[in-house]
Parts: structure tokens; sequence; C-alpha cells
């Protein structure tokens, strides 16, 4: 081949190439830039009511905060200005856990009740899970972090709580006291992540790694300790009763097996899987006494928001379709109450 | 730019000129392996640097989940990198078994995008990635001793090694000017993302099939390659010692991780920054390869390397050393890039002549594998000993390691043939 040869073609390659990349590039940025504008200010309301509260996954209204009607969550949905990558709702206080600027660093937005950014706090590392607690008082959210020292620059978790109230900020449980199976610990590899708020605003739950091993914990803010209540219990979610916990539960304990969601009986210990048999990755929300609401993602980026009773009955079925990341805005439930289902 | 350079030696006429081109220029294969690389690294490197969003944000992975795929990258390519460098030594088609490597690395970028959330199918795309890696480092190390006078080896390896960091370095930027084109990190930006990538690597490939030529006239086949002559390197006590000083070099170095992890804590800033530390010892390192590299080929390619070390040490020693924040992160990044400057393609460099031609390819694959199976070593000892003694101790311990490293080199390595043929 002659050189002439050889550079007619790589011209034409590379010119060719640079095209393809760029038509994907615009194909890309013209449906994010319009998605990135939907929504209208104070649209949604946090104020507790008869209302849940999602993430979009549509293509038009992608990460946008939504909100629907309890009664007809499949109905039309209001869009907030917001776009997060997680969100979560209680007591009319929202978090929000959303790229900032530059795309490489994240944030957790404290909102109002109507909606509106109170505080903006940056996050270290990627986020996963966020809840606010039954009151409205305590925010948490969960971020992966790249490299802690044990594994050589591979990912670990971190858990931040923020009480609203008092500005008081818990950057992370790794120094808080901690005690397994009733005796003090100390290790360099902890993590923690996916705390649920008991009613208080004193005591959580939340899931610790270490060596190998996955704790469901039990920790106090007032006494900044940490101990375990058993193992493979993981993304635990309390019941508005405080009664129960709803988790993911690694298969035959191996993670790599997937999750299967579960209900544990915090006084007897009995855990009961629920009717959702495919792999559950999230920590799932409690929409009323008796139902968990969870994500599931079905390809192209899309995900829709299930529901499945929690007494390990019935079936799974949609509950807000093409979102996910729900909450409910429904007031604390009393433990007698016994709505009917929608 | 290098098209034009290129464009020369390739012809017939100017290659049977070749001996007695002057030895200031860089072989026109070099630079076109150098351009393969800079661009196969900036396909590679936009995805390494938005994989870890990627899993967690579109695909909503789990830390646990993401643990297992990131353990999937070591490992994964020892074995086949030896393998690769007999068969491109016993067919002879160096360039073909590199080709082979790079593409297998392109195709992984859209198989990312078919794989979707599926676990084990994103395992084997990021494994297929890393077999591509290491199937063709040794055939195009081997390509670039092939194309170079002995004389210049280090030069050449260092050209080579600063386009490739080069490459390195842009791949992220690249990858964050994408994603704020598109506006935001959403599913179609990532496949927009994924699929540039893909058209970059071709670019590479395009290249490598262009503007590369494989050197099968040049070695002798007379003799043939087998397995049992490729298992006789290490029969060979030079080869042996280089073995062994590969593996001391892998012993040696504790992971930029750790070290990066050290400068985190004690400047106290946020682990956001973590990759631009990276990005910090990339920048000295692409600076300084080429002239670490011309340097080295004069004044003697052992003695760089053992500057190198002394480098390495020194930036350990400073880890926890007496200097404010701000200068320790300044000259540790120094040091770290100076060290991979001066120890990198030096060491290649070195190897080269010492393995026959036919088997240098294998030969430079043993070296590399035993340099990164004993680099898998070093990572988990000194993660251990972090957790045991703490990260001052351990560092401390690592730079004694070094000064170990540094003697048992300096009697090992027999003095580099360059200074001979200099004197």
């Amino acid at each position: 081949m002659s050189t002439r040869m050889r550079i007619l073609i790589a011209v034409v390659g590379f010119v060719s190439l640079v095209a393809v990349a760029l038509a994907a590039i615009g194909s890309a940025a013209g449906p994010t830039r319009r998605a990135a504008h939907a929504g209208t200010p104070g649209a949604v309301s946090l104020d507790p009511g008869p209302r849940l509260i999602a993430r979009s996954t549509a293509r038009d209204t992608r990460d946008h905060l939504v909100a629907v009607a309890a009664s007809d969550p499949a109905g039309p949905r209001t869009v907030a200005q917001i776009s997060c990558v997680r969100v979560s709702a209680a007591g009319g206080t929202g978090i929000c856990l959303r790229l900032a600027d530059g795309l490489r660093t994240f944030e957790a937005v404290v909102l109002g009740p109507d909606g509106t950014e109170h505080r903006a706090l940056p996050l270290v590392g990627v986020p996963n899970r966020a809840r606010v607690s039954p009151s409205g008082r305590l925010v948490t959210w969960t971020v992966f972090v790249t490299g802690d020292s044990y594994n050589g620059g591979r990912f670990a978790t971190r858990v931040g709580i923020l009480d609203t109230g008092t500005g008081d900020l818990v950057s992370t449980l790794e120094d808080w006291a901690v005690s397994v199976d009733g005796r003090p610990y100390q290790a360099e590899d902890l993590n923690f992540w996916g705390v649920t708020f008991a009613p208080d605003d004193r005591y959580f739950y939340a899931t610790m790694s270490t060596a190998g091993r996955r704790y469901l914990v039990h920790g106090d803010l007032t006494t900044r300790s940490i101990r375990t209540v058993r193992e493979n219990v993981e993304c635990p979610s309390l019941s508005p009763d405080g009664t129960r916990l709803a988790f993911k539960s690694a298969v035959a304990g191996d993670p790599d097996r997937g999750w299967r969601l579960s209900v544990l009986d915090l006084a007897g210990g009995g855990v009961l899987p629920l009717a959702e048999t495919r792999s559950v990755d999230d920590q799932a929300a409690w929409i009323d006494a008796r139902t968990v609401a969870y994500g599931l993602r079905r390809g192209g980026g899309h995900a829709d928001v299930w529901q499945v009773p929690a007494d390990g009955s019935g079936a799974p079925s949609v509950l807000i379709p093409d979102a996910d990341s729900p909450a409910t805005l429904a007031g604390p439930v009393e433990p007698s109450a016994d709505r009917p289902k929608t | 730019m290098y098209l034009s350079t290129i464009d020369r030696p390739a012809k017939d006429a100017a290659r049977s000129r070749r001996p007695r081109r002057p030895p200031a220029g860089i072989s026109a294969n070099v630079l076109a392996l150098g351009a393969v690389s800079l661009l196969t690294d900036v396909s590679s490197e936009m995805v390494t640097a938005v994989l870890p969003l990627y899993f967690v944000l579109a695909l909503d992975m789990s830390p646990a989940a993401y643990g297992v795929m990131d353990g999937l990258y070591t490992g994964a390519t020892a074995l086949l990198r030896l393998v690769g460098g007999y068969l491109a030594d016993r067919t002879r088609r160096r360039k073909r078994v590199a080709g082979v490597g790079y593409a297998i690395s392109a195709l992984a970028k859209p198989a990312l995008l078919v794989a979707g959330g599926s676990m084990p199918a994103l395992g084997a795309v990021i494994v297929a990635d890393r077999a591509g890696k290491g199937l063709r480092s040794a055939p195009r190390d081997a390509l670039i001793t092939l194309s170079t006078p002995e004389p210049m080896l280090g030069r050449a390896f260092g050209v080579h090694r600063a386009m490739d960091s080069a490459g390195a370095f842009a791949g992220p930027l690249v990858a964050l000017g994408l994603l704020a084109v598109v506006g935001a990190a959403s599913p179609a930006a990532f496949d927009a993302l994924f699929i540039t990538s893909f058209c970059i690597a071709c670019m590479g490939l395009l290249t490598l099939a262009l503007f590369t030529r494989d050197r099968r006239a040049e070695t002798s086949p007379a003799e043939p390659v087998t397995a049992r002559a490729a298992l006789g390197l290490l029969g060979s006590v030079r080869v042996r010692r280089l073995v062994y000083a590969a593996a001391l070099l892998g012993l040696a170095t504790i992971g930029d991780g750790f070290v990066y992890l050290v400068l985190m804590d004690r400047q106290g800033f946020s682990a956001g920054w973590f990759p631009l530390c990276a990005v910090g010892t990339n920048l000295v390192y692409l600076t300084l390869a080429a002239p670490f590299g011309a340097l080295a080929d004069r004044w003697g390619r052992k003695r760089m390397l053992l500057c190198g070390y002394t480098a390495l040490c020194v930036g350990y020693l400073l880890l926890f050393g007496p200097l404010s924040a701000t200068w320790t992160t300044v000259l540790v990044l120094g040091c770290l890039g100076m060290f991979y400057a001066a120890a990198d393609g030096v060491l290649m460099a070195l190897a080269g002549p010492v393995l026959p031609a036919s088997l240098r390819t294998t030969g430079l694959a043993l070296v590399q594998t035993a340099q990164a199976l004993a680099y898998l070593v070093s990572s988990v000892a000194f993660g251990l000993a972090w957790v045991n003694y703490g990260p001052a101790t351990a560092t401390r311990v690592a730079a004694g390691a070094v000064l170990a490293a540094i003697a048992v080199t300096a009697v090992l390595l027999p003095e580099p043939a360059p200074e001979e043929a200099l004197a």
C-alpha cells in the first residue's frame, strides 16, 4: 500500500470516527438538556399529605423530583425543578443528593416544606442512599468514597447525618464507639451505609461491614455508640410503627447471588421473605404500615417503583411507573391504624 | 502531526539507509506505536475515570457489587500476557498479536453498553478489556526494541511512555468535558461516552494497522520458537537476574493509591481530590519520561534505574517527613513521577538487549509479569502493614524495602551494555 493511500485511509477513517462520536454526543445532549430544564419551581410541596414523591426516570423529566397522589400513583405527576440522583422526604423535610456543578462532585441539598433549597452540603464521593427521620429533623445519606486505606483506593462507603434543627453534622460513623456482639470493637475497615431513623430522632439502624461480614447495627446519636444486632441485614428500613425492618437479604448469604427483599420482626427476630423474587438492590421505603416500595431497573436507564405487601403475602405490582427513590409524605402512622389500601 | 514524520521512513529506499541515520531521531515505528498507545489510553482512561460513577449512578450498584467488579481488574492478565508473548514470538506476528489486544479492548467499550446492568456480563467485559491490555504490552514493547538501535533504546521507550501517559492524562479530561457538554451524568451521557471511547480506540487501531510495521524479516527465522526454548530463557543467568530485578521493582512499589491516601490524610483534603493526585504524578511522568530515557542511554540505564529508586525512597520518607502539607504533596507527587520516568521504560530498555530477538516478546512478557505479580503481593502486604502498624510505620518500612531493592539491584544487574558501547 502506498503512503499516499495509507494517509488517505487514515484521514477518511479518522474523520468518520470523529463524526460518529460527535453524533453520539449530540444525540445525548439534546434530550438531556431538555430534561434538565423541565419542572416548575415550587410545584412540589413536601408538606405531609396523601402524596408520594419519587425521582423520575422518564425521558423528558429525567432525574427530577416528582410527586403523585397516593390514590393515583400512576396518574399525573407534578414535576419539581430540582434534579437529583436520590431523593427522600418525611415530616416536611426533603433530601436531594445531586451532582454539583462540574459534574465531579456531589452535594446533599436539604429541602423545606415548600420544596425550596434550605442548605447544601458538599459530599465526598458518589451518593447512594438517602433518608429523612419521620419528624423531618434528621437527614442522612450514604456515599461511596474512593480510596480508604485498607483496600488500596477501592470503594468504601461513608454515612453522613445532619440535624436540620441544630445544624450538627455527623460526617462519619467510623470514629464512634462500636461494639460487636457486646464487645468493644476497633478496626480500620469499618464501613457504614443505609441509615434508617427511629421516630424519636435519637436511635437509628444501619448496615456495617467489617472483616468481610455485614451487620445490622443499632446506633445512638446521643452517646455516639453503635452495637451490632445481627448479621446479613443490609439497607434496613424501619416500619412506621418501629417494630419491623424491611431489608435486602443476600441470597444464601452471598451478595453476588442477588438480594431478596425481606422483613425482620425486631421483637421476635423472625425473618420473612417477601413475595418479590427479583433481586432488589435498594433501601426499601414503607408507604404505609403494611406495604413497602422499592425501585427496580428495567434497562435503558429507566426504573419503576414497585410495591409488595410486607407480610410475605400477595404479589409485587408497579406503584409509580418510570421512577425510583420512592417516599411517602403521609404523616406518622399510628401503630394500630388499619388504613384501606388503594 | 506525526503523520508527516512517519511518512518518509516507511519507503523502502529510506529503510535501507536506516542504519546510517543520525542517532538523534526516533524511529517512525516507535512514534506510530506511541500514537497508538496515546489514542488507546485516552479511550480507556476516559472510561476508567467514569466507571465508578457509571456503576453507581447509571446502574445503581451497591458497594459490595463494586468491590467485586474492582477485584476483577487484578490478576486477570498475568497468564495471558505470557501466552500472548509466546504466541507473538512463535508466529513472529507481533503486530498482529498486539493488534488483537488493542481490538479486544476497543470492542469492550460498546460491549459495556450491551452488558447493561448485568453483573456477570459487566465482569466479563472488564476482564476482556484487561486481557486485551495484557496481550498487547509485550508485543508492543518487543516491536519498540526491534525498531530501535540498541544504544537508543532508553530514549525510544522514554518517548513511547511519554506519549502513552499523555493519553492517560488526557483521558479523564476528555470524559469530564464530554459529560459537561452533554449536561448531566445521565445514562444517555454514558452511552455517548462509551461510543466516543470506542471511536478513539478505533483511531488507535487504524494507526496501528496503517503506520506500524512488524519486524518479521529482522528476526532470525532459523531458530524455531518452541515452548522449550521459551522456558530455556529462565536458564540464562542474565535473564533470571532481570526477572528478579523486575520482581524487586514490583515489591518496592506500594501502590499509588496508598500514597495518595496518606497525602489526603495529612492534607485534610477530601477524597474528591483523589483523582487529581494521579494527574499530578502523570504530569511529572510524561514530562520526564523522554529526557530520562535519553539520559539513561548516555549515562547508564542501571544508574538511571537506581536514581529512580532513590526518588521513590525519598518520596516515601517525605510522606511523614518534616515539611508542610503543601510541600509534602508537591514533592511526593514529583518523586513518584520521577520514579516512573526513571524506572518503567528504562527497565524495558535494559531488558531488550539481554533477550534474544526471537524470544524477545516472551522475555519482556516474563519481566512484566514478574513485576505485576510482585506488585500485587506488595499491595496486599502493605495494606496489612497499614492496618496493623499504622501508615507512618508502614511507609517507613516501605522506604526501607526500597533501600534494600537499591542494594540488591546494584549487585544483581550487570553493568549495562550502552556504557561499554559509548566508552
